[in-house]
């Protein structure tokens, strides 16, 4: 039987600038696996709030990186694999705090982990430092009636 | 290809206006950032944020909201915000922003409470 499996990637600079054609690509696949507007919103914002991590976290900013989204259609689902060389970011480490306390810190860091684990079905992540860092995230496609 | 992003400012007796356009995201927040540090320097602490034409969100922008209003509420000031976008109103939604910040539907509704907030101190 052949394969429905259906693999695209993007690479591009690690700069925020690029995050608008991130979220452009994620969403011609998303569109192509059949998501609706809903779940397109979801799952932009979500490889667009972990590349941003990427680029200021794992890279420091340094532009002269190159940051990896490759995502993977089947029947049943779409997984967002994102790779970096920068160096290790644990989200775990990240001290979670409830969000009234974070106002009264004046801090923000960490809401893009929130928004992640909210917005997609699974979320792992491979830190290898300095060589090779993947978070791996599936979004369930909703069956058609 | 770059984000859009921009801010109109207008001002209502001693209310600020901060109208968002487009895509506030990790690279345009910083705009949006400087934005309000410049009304805040200018002592000017009550803002409405009318995002009718903002189209989208990450919690780069949730952040700069979530960075100033601690020292505008200490000024005597707040931040209100009207007229989100559905999708955009998702995103505030998932992370309680509409238990920490007032968010009404229009322009008028959010300077007429930040009036009546004037009358009753």
């Amino acid at each position: 039987m052949e394969s429905v499996e259906r693999t695209f990637q993007l690479h591009v600079p690690s700069s925020t600038e690029n995050l608008a054609m991130i979220r452009e690509f994620v969403g011609r696949v998303g569109e192509r696996a059949g998501m609706d507007t809903t779940e397109l919103t979801k799952l932009e914002l979500a490889v667009d709030e972990a590349c941003a991590n990427v680029i200021e976290h794992a890279y420091g900013s340094d532009s002269t990186r190159e940051v990896t989204v490759k995502a993977t259609v089947d029947l049943d689902a779409v997984q967002i694999e994102i790779v970096d060389t920068g160096r290790g970011f644990d989200p775990s480490q990240v001290q979670q705090l409830d969000l009234d306390q974070m106002i009264s810190q004046r801090k923000s860091g960490g809401l893009g982990m929130r928004l992640i684990k909210s917005l997609m079905d699974e979320v792992q992540y491979e830190i290898v430092p300095g060589q090779k860092n993947e978070l791996r995230m599936v979004k369930r496609l909703k069956k058609k009636p | 290809m770059a984000t859009s992003f921009a801010v109109e400012r207008a001002r209502e007796g001693d209310i600020t206006i901060l109208k968002v356009n487009g895509y506030l995201d990790a690279h345009t927040a910083p705009q949006f950032e400087k934005t309000i540090q410049e009304e805040f320097d200018a002592g000017h602490v009550r803002l409405v944020v009318d995002c009718a034409g903002l189209t989208y969100i990450s919690s780069a922008g949730l952040g700069v909201f979530m960075s100033f209003v601690e020292d505008i509420r200490e000024a005597g000031g707040d931040i209100k915000l009207c007229a989100i976008v559905p999708a955009v109103y998702q995103v505030f939604e998932i992370l309680g922003f509409p238990e920490l910040f007032e968010i009404v539907a229009d322009r008028q509704t959010a300077v007429e409470r930040f009036r009546v907030s004037a009358q009753e101190a």
